[in-house]
This record gives C-alpha cells, sequence and structure tokens, in this order.
C-alpha cells in the first residue's frame, strides 16, 4: 500500500530532486511523514527506503536517533518540559509533577483524547528563560504553573496559532519556490539565496 | 616541498623506526612491524571509524604525544608512536572497564569464549576490576535476526563491524544502529530480516560473542576445535578457509584473508554447506540395482560393485562409454580419471561440464584474466550469469573494486542482476543477443565505446541463460575478440574445482595440462602408453547417442544430470536407455538413485589434494576428517576399476599423481609439488600456460521469437535445489519454490494475475507453474530459476536449441 499521499508523493519527488543524493533527503522525507501522518509509521518508513533506494532498516536507524520523530502515535500536542540543570534549579521538578496532575498522565504518557503528550526533556537552549517548555518545539518561557493550565486551556480551546504536532512550515516553504536553486560557483554569490527573502522568520 | 615518496615516510614506534607508506594509519604500520595495538572495530578490509577506541595510543608528530586512535590517524613523517607509555596504559584500562560496563560477561555460556578477542584483550589490557555496581542493561537474550543469525545485544559493544560490513562490504544494510545514547543498538526492521548471501561474514569479524550462526551455536568449543586450512570448493572461486572439527566432524568454516581470491570474506552457502558432509543421507556403501525389485538399490561390498561396474565397461568397449561430471573431484582425481578414460578404457567421451558451460577448448584457450586484473581494470564487462547468485563472492570483489572507483563495471544481459546496483551501465538486450548488443554499441558514439576501445577490460566470460545454448557465449566472444582485441577474460564457471578438471584433460579434445588431443605431449604419450585417436563426445553429445541407443555404460563422476543438465527429458532418457549407469557420488541424487551401480566418494573435509579455481590458481585442500563407512577417493576408485579391467594406472596416492601431472601436462611444468605443499599455495599458485589455440565460430544471430511465446530466461540462485544445500539442515530451507517471472504487461495481455498459476508450454514439457509480475523482467521474455525445490526450468529446455520459447496459457 502506498503510503505518501499523491500530494505529499509529488512534493516528496521534488525534495529528493533536490540533493545530489537521494540517501540524502531521507530526514525530510521524514518530516513529511511525520506531517502527515502525526508519526512515522513503519510502512512511512518502508516507503521512504524505496524513494532513496535505500533498506527500511537504515531508514529506521536515521529515524529512532532523533528525539523529534516519534515512533508511536502522539498527541496533537507534545509538551516537552526541560528538565536540565538550570530548569532543574529554578523549578521543573515541580511543574513536571504539576503538569502531571493537571493532564492525568505521567511523562512519556498521552492524554486518552489525543490532545497532549508531556514529555521531559533536554536543554533546550533558553537557560536564561527557565523553567521553560516547547509545545510542538515552540518555546514558553518563565512557566509557571497557572501559566501552564492556561496553556492547555488555550491549546484545547483551538485560541492559539500552533499547528499540530507534526506540521513543518520551514520544508512547505521552500518547496517548490526554490527548487531552481542549484549550486553557485562561490565568486558569483553576491546576495543571499532567493529564498531566505521569502523567508519572514515568524510562523 | 614534493610529498614524500611511500619509502620515505619514516615512523618511529615505542624506539624503533619503520618504514611505512603513505596513506596507511598507525595501527597497520604497527601491525607490519610487529607492534599489536589492540582493537575491536578496525579491520583491515573495512573503512576505519574509530568507534571503540580501543586503539589509542600515544602519538607525537612534534607537538608532543597525544593519545589518538591508532586506526584513524594516517602516518606522517617523523611521527612517533608509543604503544606502551602510561597514558596509553591508562586509556586501554578505562576504555575496556567502559566498555564492560553493559557487557554481561557471561563468557561461561558464550560461544566466543575462548577466541573472543574481548575477553582476550580484557586480560592483557584491562584494569582487572570494575567499579561499576549498578544494574546492567538487559535486552532480550538472543533473537534470530535472519535463518542464520543470531544477535545477543546485551554482549554487543557497538564496533560497528558488522553494520560496517553490511552496508560497505555486502551492499545489504539490513542491520543498523537503532535508538541513540545508551539505548543505542544493532537491529533489524521489524519483519525485514538479515537475509544477506554475506550475513556469516558477521558471526566471524564480531569481536564479542553478540552474533553467532545458528549451525554452530553451542555445537564446540574453541579449544576442543582441530583445524586446518582448505579451499572451499563450492563453487569456482576457490576461497580460502579455515575448516575446524570436532570429534571428526566438521563444525565450522571460517574465512581465511588471501589477497588474490577472498579477501577474508566468504558467502554463507560456501560458509555453512559444509553440514551435507556431516550428513546422515550420504552415501556410505556401495549399491547395487536389486535384480529382483528394479525399484530397489541394494547394499553390497566393494569387490562385487566393482566388479559391475567393470564388467559394463569392458563389455561396452570404448567408443560406448561415456563419463560425465568430475568438477566436485580434486585435480588429482580428475587427472587418475582422465587418465583411466584415455589410456585404460580408450575414450574421449568425458566431460566435467554438464552442458551448461562453455566448450573446454574456448574456456581454456582465452588470454587469461585474474580476478585482480578485473578488479582493477578500466573497464569489467560482465556477461554470464548473475554472477551474485553464481559466484557470489567475485560479486563482492567486483561490487566492492567498483564502489571505490577501482573500476568501472558494464553489465550485458537480457534481465536484473546483482550487479546493476553498482555497474556504471546495465545494458539489456534480447536473450542470446548479447553479441548483437555489443556490436551496436561499440559501433555508435557512446562515451562507453571508447572507454571499451582504449582502457584495460576484463571479460567475466559465461553462458547469459541456462535456457539458451553456448552459441550466443561463443559469438559474443568472436566479437570482443575481434573488436576488443587487448580484452582477457575470466570465465564465470560456476562449478567446484570445474577448471581443474578440463585443465586434467576432463573435456572431450583435451588432454591433459591444457594440451589438443591431436597433440600430445612426448610425456604424456610415455606414460599413458596411447591417447584416443579423435575428439569424443560433449555431456549433450553423449546423452543423445545413450538416449539412441549408441552408449552402453554411462558413468557419472559426481554428476546428476537429472538436476544439472538444462534437458531434464534428454537426461532422463539416456539414463533410462543406457545399459549400465554407474555412479560415483556423496549422496543419492535423482541420477543416482536411477543409476545400476553406485559407489560411494570422499566429499570436502575428507580428501586431500589441490584445486584450481576460475584464474586457474591452484591451491590445497587439506584432509580434516574420515570419511563415513567406506567412501573412498575418487582417483582409488579408478585405480580399482583399471586393474579389474586388467591394467595398472600407475598411481598409489596424491602425491604421486601430482608428481606425474607435472611431469605430463605441459601447462604445469615448474608447478612442482613442493611448489603445491610450500607456503606459496596459500595464495595459490597461478598457472596461465596454454598451448591450445582459440578457434570461435562466426557470430550468429539467434532466431527471431514469435508473437504469441515469451523467450525463456533462467539461472541459478545461491539458495537453490543443489545436493550440498538440500542436504544442508540450515540452508534447505532457503532455497525458495520456483515462480516465473514476467513482465505485468505480458501477464495482463494473457487475463493473468500475479500469483495465478499458468501453464506453462514448451516443446519438451507442459507444467503448471505460478506466474509473478516483474516489471523488471523485460516484455517478451520469461524468468525461472533453473534449479529450485519443486522443479527448475530444465524440463522445459531443448539443450540442442540457440534459445528457448514457452507460451504461459491460463488454467
Amino acid at each position: 500500500m502506498k503510503f505518501f499521499t499523491d500530494e505529499n508523493s509529488e512534493l516528496a519527488r521534488e525534495m529528493i530532486e533536490r540533493y545530489p543524493k537521494a540517501r540524502s533527503a531521507m530526514i525530510p522525507l521524514l518530516h513529511l511523514a511525520q506531517e502527515q501522518e502525526g508519526w512515522i509509521t513503519d510502512e512511512a518508513m518502508t516507503e521512504i527506503a524505496e524513494l532513496v533506494g535505500t533498506t527500511s532498516a537504515e531508514v529506521l536507524g536515521t529515524c529512532s536517533f532523533y528525539e523529534m520523530f516519534k515512533r508511536k502515535p502522539v498527541g496533537k500536542y507534545v509538551i516537552n518540559i526541560c528538565t536540565t540543570m538550570s530548569c532543574a534549579l529554578m523549578g521543573a521538578g515541580d511543574l513536571m509533577k504539576h503538569a502531571e496532575s493537571r493532564l492525568g498522565v505521567k511523562s512519556g504518557g498521552s492524554t486518552s483524547d489525543g490532545m497532549f503528550t508531556l514529555e521531559g526533556a533536554e536543554c533546550q537552549a533558553a537557560c536564561t528563560e527557565a523553567p521553560c517548555l516547547q509545545v510542538n518545539y515552540r518555546h514558553q518561557y518563565r512557566v509557571t504553573a497557572d501559566q501552564f493550565d492556561q496553556l492547555i486551556e488555550e491549546l484545547a480551546s483551538a485560541d492559539h496559532d500552533v499547528p499540530q504536532h507534526g506540521v513543518l512550515s520551514r520544508i512547505r516553504q521552500h518547496i517548490p519556490e526554490d527548487r531552481f536553486v542549484g549550486p553557485t560557483p562561490p565568486e558569483e554569490v553576491v546576495s543571499a539565496p532567493i529564498w531566505l527573502g521569502t523567508d519572514s522568520g515568524e510562523k | 616541498m614534493s610529498e614524500p615518496t611511500p619509502s620515505e615516510i619514516t615512523v618511529t614506534i615505542n624506539g624503533t623506526q619503520i618504514d611505512a607508506q603513505a596513506g596507511e594509519m598507525v595501527i597497520a604500520a604497527a601491525d607490519r612491524a610487529g607492534v599489536h595495538i589492540p582493537r575491536f572495530c578496525y579491520h583491515e578490509r573495512m573503512s576505519p571509524v574509530g568507534m571503540c577506541r580501543m586503539c589509542l595510543v600515544d602519538i607525537d608528530t612534534g607537538r608532543g604525544p597525544m593519545l589518538q586512535p591508532s586506526c584513524m590517524v594516517p602516518v606522517s613523517d617523523g611521527m612517533s608512536v608509543d604503544t606502551e607509555s602510561e597514558d596509553t596504559k591508562r586509556a586501554q584500562e578505562g576504555i575496556l572497564e567502559f566498555l564492560l560496563v553493559n557487557h554481561p560477561l557471561d563468557c561461561p555460556v558464550c560461544d566466543k569464549g575462548g577466541e573472543c578477542p574481548l575477553q582476550d584483550q580484557t586480560m592483557a589490557y584491562g584494569p582487572g576490576e570494575s567499579r561499576f555496581v549498578e544494574e546492567k542493561r538487559h535486552y532480550e537474550k538472543p533473537i534470530p535476526i535472519s535463518d542464520l543469525v543470531h544477535l545477543d545485544r546485551e554482549r554487543c559493544i557497538l564496533c560497528d563491524r558488522c553494520t560496517r560490513f553490511a552496508d560497505e562490504v555486502a551492499g545489504d544494510p539490513l542491520i543498523y544502529f537503532m535508538e541513540r545514547g545508551n539505548a543505542t543498538q544493532v537491529l533489524t526492521f521489524p519483519d525485514e530480516p538479515f537475509s544477506s548471501y554475506f550475513s556469516g561474514n558477521t558471526v566471524q569479524i564480531c569481536p564479542v560473542g553478540a552474533l553467532t550462526a545458528a549451525p554452530y551455536r553451542f555445537k564446540a568449543r574453541p579449544w576442543d576445535l582441530e583445524q586446518v586450512e582448505s579451499t572451499c570448493t563450492t563453487c569456482s572461486m576457490g576461497c580460502r578457509v579455515a575448516v575446524q572439527s570436532s570429534r571428526n566432524e566438521l563444525v565450522r568454516y571460517l574465512g581465511v584473508d588471501v589477497e588474490s581470491v577472498n579477501h577474508g570474506w566468504l558467502c554463507d552457502k560456501g560458509r555453512f554447506n559444509f553440514e551435507s558432509v556431516n550428513s546422515e543421507q550420504r552415501l556410505t556403501t556401495p549399491l547395487i540395482r536389486d535384480i529382483d525389485d528394479p525399484r530397489q538399490l541394494l547394499g553390497i561390498d566393494w569387490g562385487s560393485a566393482l566388479a559391475v561396474a567393470a564388467e559394463a565397461i569392458q563389455q561396452a568397449g570404448p567408443e560406448r562409454v561415456g563419463i560425465i561430471g568430475g568438477s566436485r573431484l580434486t585435480n588429482e582425481d580428475a587427472y587418475a580419471w582422465s587418465k583411466f578414460a584415455g589410456s585404460i578404457v580408450g575414450t574421449d567421451n568425458v566431460d566435467a561440464q554438464l552442458g551448461d558451460g562453455l566448450p573446454a577448448e574456448v574456456v581454456l584457450a582465452l588470454p587469461p584474466a585474474t580476478i585482480a586484473d578485473a578488479c582493477s581494470a578500466d573497464t569489467v564487462l560482465v556477461v554470464g550469469p548473475d554472477i551474485k547468485e553464481e559466484l557470489a563472492i567475485l560479486h563482492l570483489r567486483l561490487r566492492g573494486a567498483a564502489t571505490k572507483g577501482q573500476t568501472n563495471v558494464v553489465e550485458i544481459g537480457p534481465n536484473p542482476t546483482g550487479c546493476e546496483p553498482y555497474a556504471q551501465r546495465s545494458i539489456r538486450c534480447a536473450p542470446g543477443e548479447t553479441a548483437k548488443a555489443l556490436s551496436e554499441l561499440l559501433a555508435s558514439d557512446d562515451p562507453l565505446a571508447g572507454q571499451l576501445g582504449e582502457g584495460s577490460v576484463v571479460v567475466v566470460f559465461g553462458r547469459a541463460s541456462m535456457a539458451e545454448s553456448a552459441d550466443p557465449a561463443l559469438s559474443l566472444a568472436a566479437v570482443i575478440r575481434t573488436e576488443l582485441p587487448h580484452a582477457t577474460f575470466l570465465p564465470a564457471l560456476r562449478r567446484g574445482n570445474v577448471r581443474g578438471a578440463l585443465d586434467m584433460g576432463l573435456a572431450p579434445g583435451i588432454l591433459p595440462g591444457r594440451t589438443d588431443i591431436r597433440q600430445p605431449s612426448q610425456a604424456l604419450l610415455e606414460t599413458w602408453g596411447a591417447v584416443p585417436a579423435a575428439k569424443g563426445l560433449d555431456t549433450t553429445g553423449m546423452l543423445h547417442a545413450a538416449a539412441s541407443g549408441d552408449l552402453d555404460t554411462l558413468i557419472l563422476l559426481g554428476a546428476d544430470p537429472l538436476s544439472d543438465f538444462p534437458d531434464r527429458n534428454l537426461a532422463a532418457e539416456a539414463i533410462q536407455k543406457a545399459k549400465t549407469v554407474i555412479a560415483i557420488d556423496n549422496f543419492v541424487t535423482d541420477s543416482v538413485a536411477q543409476a545400476d551401480v553406485a559407489l560411494p566418494a570422499t566429499a570436502y573435509g575428507e580428501q586431500g589434494g589441490t584445486t584450481t579455481n576460475i584464474e586457474g590458481r591452484i591451491s590445497r585442500l587439506t584432509q580434516k576428517i574420515t570419511p563415513p563407512g567406506s567412501a573412498r577417493d575418487d582417483w582409488m576408485i579408478a585405480t580399482e576399476l583399471a586393474w579389474r579391467l586388467g591394467s595398472d594406472l600407475g598411481l598409489s596416492s596424491k602425491q604421486e599423481i601430482w608428481r606425474e601431472i607435472e611431469r605430463v601436462a605441459p601447462s604445469h611444468a615448474g608447478v612442482t609439488l613442493e611448489r603445491v605443499e610450500s607456503s606459496e599455495a596459500h595464495e595459490g599458485i597461478l598457472v596461465q600456460e596454454t598451448s591450445l589455440e582459440l578457434n570461435l565460430p562466426a557470430p550468429e544471430t539467434p532466431p527471431v521469437a514469435d508473437g504469441y511465446g515469451l523467450r525463456l530466461v533462467s539461472g541459478r540462485k545461491l539458495w537453490d535445489a543443489a545436493t550440498a544445500t538440500a542436504h544442508s539442515p540450515s540452508l534447505q530451507p532457503l532455497a525458495a519454490a520456483p515462480a516465473l517471472k514476467v513482465h505485468p504487461n505480458d501477464l495482463q495481455r494473457l487475463g493473468i494475475s500475479s500469483g495465478d498459476d499458468v501453464r506453462v508450454i514448451s516443446t519438451r514439457s507442459t507444467e503448471t507453474i505460478t506466474a509473478i509480475a516483474d516489471e523488471n523482467i523485460q516484455r517478451g521474455t520469461a524468468m525461472l530459476p533453473f534449479n529450485q525445490p519443486g522443479g527448475g526450468a530444465n524440463r522445459f529446455i531443448d539443450a540442442d536449441a540457440a534459445v528457448n520459447d514457452i507460451r504461459i496459457e491460463t488454467l
């Protein structure tokens, strides 16, 4: 059975064309698969292996190396609470306990309505803003228990701009606009690549 | 300043100056200097990765000593290396303590115990004690990752040897590092086993007991094993092996690194089919057809069996005796049988090939190439069988050379082969039309034509399909000889010691030493007394003669024409019509079951002597175990038969036979017994001389296929119904049932769905087979493996036709 939708198959083909070696498109294609399904299924990995000309084992090896590729279904919103030093000192442990009781799941678990997955995470490079967390990789800084509850309310009532887990706007942004960007001799590079102009940096 | 030439690089290792080669790693230079640096991940036949950190040594390039992994640092002039410094020792102790943190230390129940690099190096370089008192990591104990290999992840130290081998050498990255950090483990994809033809090598190179081979698990302890070095005769590559036995039973083969042939690797078929030698089903006593119940074979003593056989030979007379087979034999056995046929029986009806190879006078007269030549040629032209299936280690060598950019592989053939993933170009042509395809290429302005015309070319040369005669291959050779006269040839003949058998004269028109039967050497004439006057029949000719009553006695020398001759119907008729069939074999094969007399022969590991690989490289076989029952060496059987025919073959030991070969076979002059028994034979002694002149027929184009038929293409698979595989319990289940592969459009045209059973009709037979749609198969052709359990292509093939067509119908 085909995994990618027709639209995504077309996109996958364009992604592969952007690399001198098809195998290099493996990680972008994993993102695409996660965007389509919310997580990465075995079928997706097998199809990606066929598309880039390698084995499913190699795709699984790559996929399982990266924390952001989920190989089990996750909630619509994945909440990563930083548990590393700065955040830990600033009360990440209490925040995690609060989150667990608020969502009714242990760290690593998903709520039964499929809305939230709660995870402990390593440093998110926001130590000055501890304790911090990410919702689908979007930062929330100096989070208190009340702010956490409010965040959950907002997410649950759709009063927010966080796309659901798996959506990767950058891949969408640059394809197909920059597909004609090829290798340019260094002496001919006089300005920023064209796709940089289309990227507002906000999303 | 110019780059120093290799000899100018001088490195000091532990105070001793040594010359090093530019580009080599410190660990390799140390190895050559006799300084051992402990290591787990480094393997001289794979690219270095620096995974295990065990080879950290103090390296000083002028900035003071620093601990660096010696497998990752290339030598440089003036470098000073200390492998015994205090820092090095502390590093080694630390690394070993780390590696053992999660290692279960279950050595007493581990197959690797006693030959384990982790165990040995822990004893030699380890701290002696661990400070780790916490719970170790636990995984499910051994999980099968294929039918042949089991994985114990607790023992694994993540050295990347197996995964690197699978990806880099075998080209089957079916095992990979999964997860990361503390959870990192080697695994397959769920439900996608590590079914590589080369999986056994990972077991051999695993530096711990993480990977174990199913056929060897809990069979023996390393210290109970006896070992000899020998040569694998499963196919004609001649890979060097260490044969290990315990209590007179073969238990394991290990690849031995030989630069010119196998680089230490073995295919799984060669590695594991020793099981057949231990088989309970071995033929261990002579058998004779029961007079009262002709369906039965009865056990009988050697004397009576030989008497019956000798009488059948005597009564038939020289013109009506034929000897088929001999590729299973050692060179010495083949020579004895050649002498028996030529000088005692007086017949030249001898053929070691079963109508599935190439004419001996062509094989032996083509300008020769070595495997190393092929791996360094500008172009390797592969025209012949799928070498991944038939000469698996040649595939591995060519793949390695091609992926490193040392050669370019160009293949011409009707359907996809295992070469395709690494080929520079795969040229598809209609079955039987390789010559036409090459002519057209060379006449075109394709840059490849220039590459072939100007650069060195080695042709891996054989029959592209078992469903075509040798003619298309000979036509191709004729084109190559005319258009590319600088090309040299590596014959892709598959079966065991086929090259040695041809060298020893087990082919019509050929005498030992690659000479024409019309030009016997003086020494041979004096030793043999006489040689047959004219060229005899080849296997196809003998089977035709037997089928039409012109040949009375058929001797099957380890040959099973019913399974291996391309035309099963002809073989069956010949065996049925021949007055007496004498079979000398290891097993009661299909053909042996039809024989009148069956004589048990010794098998691999039970006989000494020499064997010759496809290049003409002679290497030694070593006896390790004693044969079962009363099985005898083939040369002894020839001697006994000669004696019963009133003559003396004049041969009483393998050494004596080799001395005679060296004396009478012109090509082998100078290859003395002393040389064969010396350490020179480790790499093998290359013998390429020939006095045969090459005569090739003018190229012919096969008949055009009609619009209704499909042109049949057939080849062998590594896992098939071959006798040794079928009698190896671990390998037998790997052979798939036969299926006819056809292009989906061709199936659709006939209203057949993939997976349906269809009626296959050829001029020889009509039978039911499952048809599978495969869009890699060319339209107008059908692919059927030659010899799978449950029947192969030989039912449909007419051995006399240049190409064979079949029709398929719905049931």
